[in-house]
């Protein structure tokens, strides 16, 4: 098993420009079902190169009634983005991937507001985020995936290259990975530590999880309190940014200090309160993992 | 983006916010017809800097006739103001701003902004205002007052009673209050900002309410929509290499130490930073070139670190993903040699054909250490700057 995604996810990409065919490439080679692209205007032809061939739509909701798409990956510029999101909840796709990096802040606010009223059962993850791999089996976003092999452990992170540092460590210790997923790194996105730390909890082939925090707003310190009351596998966790001065946004938008609130110490000592096993340096991030596992 | 008291209080008059008479200038011989044109005998003289504390640096001062503010006026601008968010430089005044007096009943605090853990916005007021609001926070939170706005319904005329209330204020003032944070909201949306802060907000003797100072930030990701904001950027309040990083759609961040980094992802740049510190040194920068690295994204990051003076020894971290590492290789090997570079430099490359990429380096004869752990790159850097 793994979470969110598998062999039998049907995904569509919204924005099949040069970055959303690029990966789509990338997730077919990788053995996804690419089942269908959305842009408007372009709606009944076909994205075509090599062996590749994908039915282009007009609108989410025509892609779904042809494909039965059930997931999507959204590469739609910034201005864009959040009416993709919501394009994609209201026509009944259940997972929405936005990558897109640059939403303004106050589009999302609404984005999470109507997700909330009128989808409550659909999931964002991102936007800002690498995406979900399901290691060997489906690829959302711009992960690489030549990186990791199938395994135990889980990866959850708010951040792209860390995540890909991870699941490299965990394969190379011969842990393995089951599903990576990059929440994203800005202030409002869609499922934070703790919808995916319950997902990794009920899926019993991740036997481990490696959490990767950074600087910014308080989801560490909630996710440390969630993972003490309900979790009993084992989380490794690194947390980004410590020598980060404070009231600077550092390259994400959501990783900054203000006003004394989103430190790394304080995230660290909340997440080593929690038993979790917090390590400075993230090249240990791998070692630690199998240190963790192999004492209990 | 921040952007300057007198620029945000002209935002926000158009926001049919109570904002009192006043004019921004460069120059002394033009505070005569600014005092003149504020109307009231008191007027308040204030740097105009984007860094908070200005009072307690000596930035404002109240002049109580035209040649007090003409002599308060002379000492301000131009000066080094110093104050606990300028850092020891200090920041020089180069506009000042003069502003009618306000005869001052109460101050308060009251500010909109974003609270991430509700993905809604939050208005902050406090009876106490003038003092900075973390200070408040840490001696009394009581004092605080939240009010979380859902954004189907508002900020409401019984939110309004509840805070005027809360802040002491008589009933009378109550329908002013909220039709200012209604109005607070309005803007904060309508500009895209992510910060608007009144501190303080006033009463004055004759029980209105004025918002007496403003501070503005705007979302660098919605400053596409608002050219008229971009064109208030003060560019003598960025770090020149910052500015210049960002036309090449490289996020940088300069920073006081002697190592200067490179890497790909923001999470690993920081992570990268973090590791130099725990190596024992300071890192001189932070630099995202972005998570699918480009050879030409690594040819300009390595000109805008080489520009930093401080920088004695460089770090190149990077995760090859999409990006092959013998790619990056080239990359580096390339920069390098356009750039002429003399400092030492450590490389650390993984991921996808990490080994191809470290042997270029090795085989190129060019002085490049190599690594393949973040600390034994971070360990290796910071030996080199040290010599």
């Amino acid at each position: 098993m793994s979470i969110l995604i598998d062999k039998n996810t049907k995904l569509i990409v919204q924005g099949i420009g040069k970055a959303g065919w690029f990966h789509a490439k990338q997730s077919i080679d990788y053995g996804t079902q690419v089942v269908g692209g959305v842009s408007p205007g372009k709606g009944g032809t076909f994205m075509e190169e090599d062996k590749y061939k994908v039915p282009v739509f007009n609108t989410v909701k025509d892609a779904v009634e042809k494909t039965g798409a059930n997931a999507t990956v959204i590469f739609v510029p910034p201005p864009f983005a959040a009416d993709a999101i919501l394009e994609a909840a209201f026509a009944g796709v259940k997972l929405l991937v936005a990558i897109t990096e640059g939403i303004p802040v106050n589009d999302m606010i609404a984005v999470k507001a109507e997700l909330k009223r009128r989808a409550a059962d659909c999931l964002l993850i991102g936007p800002n985020c690498p995406g979900v791999v399901t290691i060997g089996e489906c690829r959302i976003g711009i992960q690489p995936g030549s990186i990791g092999k199938r395994g135990v452990i889980g990866v959850l992170s708010r951040s792209g290259t860390l995540t890909y540092e991870a699941v490299d460590q965990v394969t190379r210790v011969g842990l393995g990975a089951t599903t990576c997923v990059g929440i994203g790194g800005d202030p409002i996105h869609g499922a934070d530590f703790i919808e995916i730390l319950k997902r990794f909890k009920d899926d019993p082939e991740t036997k481990g999880i490696i959490m990767i925090g950074e600087i910014g707003g308080s989801e560490e310190e909630a996710a440390a309190e969630w993972i003490q009351k309900n979790l009993k596998k084992p989380v490794v966790s690194f947390i980004a940014g410590a020598t980060a001065p404070e009231g600077r946004r550092m390259g994400h938008a959501g990783a900054i200090v203000s006003g004394g609130k989103g430190t790394a110490k304080a995230k660290m000592e909340a997440l080593r309160k929690a038993g979790v096993s917090v390590v400075d340096n993230p090249s240990n991030l791998g070692q630690m993992m199998k240190k963790v596992l192999e004492n209990r | 983006m921040k952007i300057h008291e007198y620029q945000a209080k002209a935002l926000l008059k158009n926001f049919s916010l109570p904002i009192s008479k006043g004019t921004s200038l460069t120059d002394l011989k033009d505070v005569e017809s600014a005092y003149k044109a504020a109307g009231t005998p008191v007027v308040a003289v204030k740097a105009q800097i984007h860094a908070g504390g200005r009072g307690k640096g000596g930035g404002v001062k109240i002049a109580k006739s035209l040649d007090e503010a003409q002599k308060y006026a002379s000492q301000i601008l131009g000066m080094n103001l110093v104050t606990h968010q300028t850092g020891p430089k200090g920041q020089k005044v180069r506009t000042l701003y003069i502003e009618a007096g306000t005869a001052i009943a109460k101050e308060m605090y009251l500010a909109v902004l974003l609270d991430r853990e509700t993905s809604q916005l939050v208005i902050i007021a406090a009876g106490e205002g003038g003092m900075e609001i973390e200070e408040l926070a840490h001696k009394s939170p009581e004092k605080i007052v939240r009010k979380q706005i859902d954004p189907l319904l508002g900020f409401r005329s019984f939110d309004g009673r509840l805070l005027g209330y809360a802040l002491g204020l008589k009933e009378t003032v109550h329908a002013e209050l909220t039709t200012i944070c209604q109005n607070l909201i309005r803007a904060y949306l309508a500009l895209d900002a992510s910060l608007v802060e009144i501190n303080p907000l006033v009463l004055t003797a004759d029980n209105h309410l004025v918002c007496l100072d403003a501070k503005m930030t705007i979302d660098d990701n919605g400053l596409y929509r608002h050219p008229e904001i971009e064109k208030l950027r003060d560019l003598y309040e960025e770090d020149a290499l910052e500015m210049e990083a960002a036309k090449f759609g490289l996020n940088y961040v300069s920073l006081d130490g002697t190592v200067g980094c490179m890497v790909n992802g923001a999470g690993l740049a920081m992570a990268t930073m973090d590791v130099i510190k725990l190596a024992g040194a300071e890192p001189a920068n932070f630099l995202d070139v972005g998570g699918g690295a480009t050879k030409e994204a690594v040819t300009e990051a390595f000109k805008i670190i080489l520009k930093d003076t401080k920088v004695k020894a460089i770090l190149v971290n990077i995760f090859g993903g999409i990006m092959k590492c013998d790619i990056i290789a080239a990359g580096i090997l390339e920069a390098v040699k356009t750039t002429k570079l003399s400092l030492p430099l450590v490389v650390r490359l993984q991921g996808t054909r990490a080994p191809e990429g470290l042997k270029l380096l090795s085989e190129s004869g060019l002085p490049i250490q190599t690594a393949e752990t973040i600390g034994d790159a971070a360990d290796k850097v910071v030996k080199a700057a040290g010599k």
